[in-house]
């Protein structure tokens, strides 16, 4: 076979060309990469410490150029975010001002500006409507996604490839498509500036992502596990309740996390089909209007608020985000 | 570990899951790395070399086929991928698919095949470069078992046909048995023992080879030995043959505790039997018998002896049965090492 | 323990019809092995006696009561599965224990802790009662899931191939026990595999599967020696027989691309049929009849499989022991005549 003999071994190689995980410089390069990848991810959280930097800036630093890195901190935004004031003057202001070692901190950097703190703002209704229809919404759909996603993962439901499209496709959809009609029909309902409203529409939304990823994470856990437990003697329910659930434990945190972020950062809706009671906080942060314009430190502050409780509850399921579905199998 | 594997030898690396034998394969084929030591091919160190530069075929237990391409398409990539001219490519091509019977598949793609066929495009794939290696991690493991036979068959005929060194992965002691020259055994990250077929079925040289090679293992029990006999469990005596006499006190120091091994074929039947027991289970294998039988009450002592296919006996009888005395292999139960026996000028 | 009869059971999922007109029945006591290559429809066939899948036609009876409508727990079945069989979050006393406290059954926790460990002594994982199922061995973990079905005390063990993921070395010693097992408790038993060495060893009874047609049933040894078909005959014994293109002229059984000839066992034999010959039905001797070239040995120490060409056929024969013979060695050996098989055009045996 002339053939075979002509194309015999190469010429015996003694350095690759190629780097990888086998040689020792490899490992050089990838320490390197790790670095750069490590500096880059701190390049892209710049605009997050900027935001914190500037919550703690004063009207005057917040608004000076170039940029001032080095400044005194002040909690001026904090206050101007979280409290009702009125402007003092005249006698008013001088009384004030004599009575200050009286005041709490909040009360003396108001008088700084010559203004008395009234009572809380509005921001801190804002925030608790978001915790209210964020949190109220995900628990919906959520559950509703469970159940939903169990059983377009065990059962043979006819048009169930169409109707989980169906479902995707709501995902697909530009709010200011939806927004006009949607509005007619609330305000019909009278559903507009309700929290009911609110959270009926949100949970809608997050349907489709939540039945989704929960189909995923569900048809992960192999049907065994329930028939056993059907051919046991226990019902699917609570098959259902004693099996699955345990085993997408990790599957459902990952879902709540996805959908509390959608629900707690959504401006559109929130904008339009609000307008007092259950407005949320992120229409609320984008119009902070002062004396002298825009409240640029009070708009820090109050995102660096928003942004509290979802950092929380992340890092609180972090684990279960990272940690993949394991389950028992039988190891060879 | 310490191997070296002469040209156009077929060496099997066995063990139970676990016991480092596909390590060794990867680290060898370059998908691996290596803590210490070296690894050379045909004289040259190749420890830290790209899998590519290494010049050798892998064929993987779920074939590794490119889903996407054609049976053709497939067995031409790693020519392709080295750059060879097209007519030569075709050329061979054409010759590995007339040894390995696949012209009929030639512009199939993988998904439609059964699982033999999808090996046989693998071993395909992997012999068109003529490679000075090829590497094999439990190619069989995925096939149905008919199919595991005649495919054993042909890769062996393979081998012998190209005159291709091969390192053959597998957990199968009958695959090891049937195809190599040599086994290595392995287990728990260590070389047990390294033989032709023969040597590790005659002569083990622990425990684990004696119990692992063979199937079922060889038959090992516990007894005591004093006065030139065994005390087997279940009151029996076995007395030891003169071989024995001198190496006996020698390798077991001050214990008297020996474990004494004989495969399945070594015992047979025999109303005035040395050796008495009673039947756990039967098995009938269609061309011989296997009789699991009892020594003790303990059910923990169940050896198991290979009769003819006549032999039925219901769960309960008490049999008697000798050994072959040619046959027997006596460990120490400290070291589990294989005792060896004095050899009569 | 019940017996379980299938009559003209027919199952059929889109694009394929998994189970023709599947018709036998198991007796109390009994082991019966349902053997199949993959896709044959043995899994399907068990889905349908344990009521997870419904059935299109015919009629499932335990004891001669249909139990079509019942739904899985009504049937008082134990199922163990080939894997992911056991919750990993429980420990082994709670994976054993899940079956007794189902809602159904309403067992006092006394009674539970009885059967679970007997159950656990019988299958000698007692020591293994408080551990996680996460840090089980493969072999531990069947032997738990089997435990789990013998806890139930149910009418009839449905075994879906549990043995075919383990190691080899743990495949022989389970299958032991698990005969031992069933012996002594005489328990109903509907087992499934595509191993045939496993249903030849462990079977009251086989039913041989293909395609979802039931082609033989029988004893082990009626499936051994007289199969009804060469898929049947190809099916069991290893090494696999050895099938030959063969006719017959003047009395003598002729070999296609071989020299050899057989005296004719009967004269009713058609012109042109296809023989069986066994592996250990051909037998190397230095006196023989027949003559060819050794292709390639196959030691196994215990037996060794030679392949013998003579004239374009290779005949595969099972030789005890090791053998002096190697490649290209000429041999003469002999075939049992008695012992021969003959199948006609279709694939099925000629008596």
């Amino acid at each position: 076979m002339a053939s075979f003999e002509e194309i015999g071994p190469r010429s015996p190689v003694t350095e690759s060309i190629r780097v990888d995980k086998v040689s020792p410089q490899a490992r050089l390069f990838k320490n390197l990469r790790a670095i750069t990848v490590l500096v880059l991810a701190l390049v892209g959280l710049i605009p997050v410490f900027a935001m914190g930097v500037t919550a703690l800036k004063s009207r005057a630093d917040v608004v000076a150029v170039p940029p001032r890195i080095v400044f005194e901190p002040t909690l001026e935004g904090f206050v101007f975010l979280l409290t009702e004031r009125s402007q003092l003057s005249g006698a008013a202001l001088t009384t004030a001002q004599e009575n200050a070692e009286d005041l709490g901190l909040f009360e003396r950097i108001a008088l700084a500006n010559g203004q008395r703190i009234n009572g809380p703002s509005d921001f801190v209704m804002r925030l608790r409507n978001s915790l209210i229809i964020a949190g109220g919404s995900t628990i919906a759909s959520v559950t509703l996604g469970l159940f939903a996603a169990y059983a377009f993962s065990r059962f043979n439901i006819p048009g169930k490839d169409d109707l989980l499209f169906f479902i995707l496709s709501t995902r697909m959809l530009p709010a200011v498509v939806v927004a006009v009609p949607l509005f007619l029909m609330y305000r019909q309902l009278g559903l507009h500036d309700t929290h009911l409203g609110m959270i009926l529409l949100y949970t809608v939304f997050n349907l489709s992502l939540t039945v989704w990823l929960l189909k995923g994470f569900i048809d992960e856990i192999p049907r065994e596990y329930e028939e056993a437990a059907l051919v046991d003697g226990y019902t699917r329910l609570q098959a259902f309740f004693k099996i699955v659930l345990p085993q997408a434990t990790t599957g459902i945190a990952a879902t709540t996390v996805f959908s509390f972020i959608f629900a707690w950062n959504e401006y559109a809706f929130a904008l339009m089909m609000t307008s007092n009671t259950a407005r949320t906080a992120p229409p609320a942060i984008a119009t902070m209007l002062g004396r002298g314009g825009i409240e640029w430190s009070a708009i820090a502050a109050g995102t660096l608020a928003f942004l509290i409780p979802v950092v929380i509850i992340t890092f609180a399921l972090r684990r279960h985000l990272l940690r993949g579905v394991t389950f028992g199998a039988i190891r060879q | 570990m310490d191997l070296t594997i002469q040209n156009g030898e077929f060496v099997v690396l066995l063990g139970p899951s676990g016991c480092g034998k596909t390590t060794t394969l990867r680290m060898i084929s370059g998908l691996e790395s290596v803590t210490q030591g070296d690894i050379y091919l045909d004289g040259r160190k190749v420890t830290w070399l790209h899998p590519s530069d290494r010049d050798i075929a892998f064929v993987f237990q779920f074939f590794a086929l490119y889903p996407h391409m054609t049976v053709r398409q497939n067995i031409a990539f790693p020519l392709q991928a080295e750059g060879q001219p097209k007519d030569m490519i075709e050329s061979r091509v054409r010759e590995v698919v007339e040894m390995l019977r696949l012209r009929h598949l030639l512009d199939a793609r993988p998904g439609k095949l059964s699982g033999g066929d999808k090996q046989r495009v693998a071993l395909a794939r992997a012999l068109v470069r003529r490679p000075a290696a090829f590497l094999m991690d439990e190619p069989l493991g995925a096939l149905d078992a008919d199919f595991r036979e005649t495919m054993r068959a042909e890769v062996k005929r393979l081998h012998i046909s190209q005159e291709a060194t091969t390192v053959y992965v597998t957990h199968d002691q009958i695959e090891a048995m049937a195809m190599s020259d040599r086994i290595v055994v392995m287990s728990d990250a260590e070389v047990q023992q390294v033989g032709t077929p023969a040597e590790v079925y005659h002569d083990p040289a622990n425990l684990f080879v004696a119990r692992f090679i063979g199937s079922p293992g060889m038959n090992l029990v516990s007894g005591q030995y004093a006065d030139g006999a065994i005390h087997l469990p279940g009151s029996n005596r076995y007395n030891v043959g003169n071989g024995w006499h001198t190496a006996l006190p020698r390798d077991l120091g001050g214990s008297s505790e020996v474990i004494v091994g004989f495969r399945p074929e070594a015992a047979h039947i025999n109303e005035d039997g040395a050796i008495a027991g009673e039947v756990y289970a039967i098995e009938l294998l269609g061309a011989y018998t296997m009789l699991h039988v009892n020594l003790d009450n303990e059910e923990n002592e169940i050896v198991h002896i290979r009769s003819d296919r006549q032999t039925r006996y219901p769960i309960g009888t008490a049999v008697r049965f000798d050994l072959d005395p040619e046959m027997v292999r006596l460990f120490n139960p400290q070291t589990e090492m294989a005792i060896r026996r004095e050899v009569t000028p | 323990m019940s017996n379980v009869a299938l009559q003209k059971v027919s199952k059929r999922f889109p694009g394929v019809t998994a189970l023709k007109e599947v018709s036998f029945s198991i007796k109390d006591g009994e082991f019966f092995v349902l053997l199949g290559p993959t896709g044959a429809g043995k899994t399907t066939t068990l889905r349908v006696i344990a009521g997870l899948e419904r059935h299109d036609e015919g009629r499932v009876l335990f004891d001669g009561e249909p139990v079509d409508n019942f739904t899985p727990a009504e049937r008082d079945v134990a199922f163990v599965f080939q894997q992911y069989s056991l919750y990993p979050t429980m420990t082994v006393y709670d994976n054993l224990a899940f079956p007794l406290r189902s809602p159904l059954r309403r067992l006092p926790a006394t009674e539970i802790q009885r059967r679970v460990t007997e159950a656990a002594q019988k299958l000698h994982i007692s020591h293994l009662l408080e551990r996680k199922t996460a840090h089980l061995s493969g072999g531990e973990m069947q032997r738990v899931s089997i435990g789990r079905a013998i806890v139930r005390e149910p009418r009839i063990y449905l075994m879906d191939e549990p043995l075919s993921n383990l190691d080899a070395k743990l495949r022989e010693s389970l299958r032991v026990e698990l005969q031992h097992l069933q012996k002594t408790q005489h328990s109903t038993t509907l087992f499934v595999t595509h191993d045939q060495i496993e249903a030849l060893t462990m079977a009251d009874r086989i039913a041989v599967l293909d395609e979802g047609r039931i082609v033989q049933i029988g004893t082990p040894d009626d499936i051994y020696d007289r199969p009804s078909s060469v898929f049947v005959a190809r099916l069991v014994g290893t090494p696999r027989i050895n099938l030959f293109a063969a006719g017959r002229e003047n009395g003598k059984v002729t070999i296609q691309d071989s020299d050899l000839h057989l005296p004719a066992a009967s004269n009713s034999l058609p012109a042109s049929f296809t023989l069986g010959v066994r592996p250990e039905d051909i037998v190397p001797d230095s006196e023989g009849t027949f003559s060819g070239r050794v292709g390639l040995t196959e030691p196994l120490g215990v037996e060794t499989i030679l392949h013998i060409q003579s004239g374009q056929q290779t005949f595969l024969s099972l030789v005890q022991g090791m053998t002096h013979l190697g490649m290209d060695d000429e041999v003469r050996f002999n075939i049992a005549v008695e012992r021969l098989h003959y199948f006609d055009g279709n694939g099925k045996r000629i008596q």
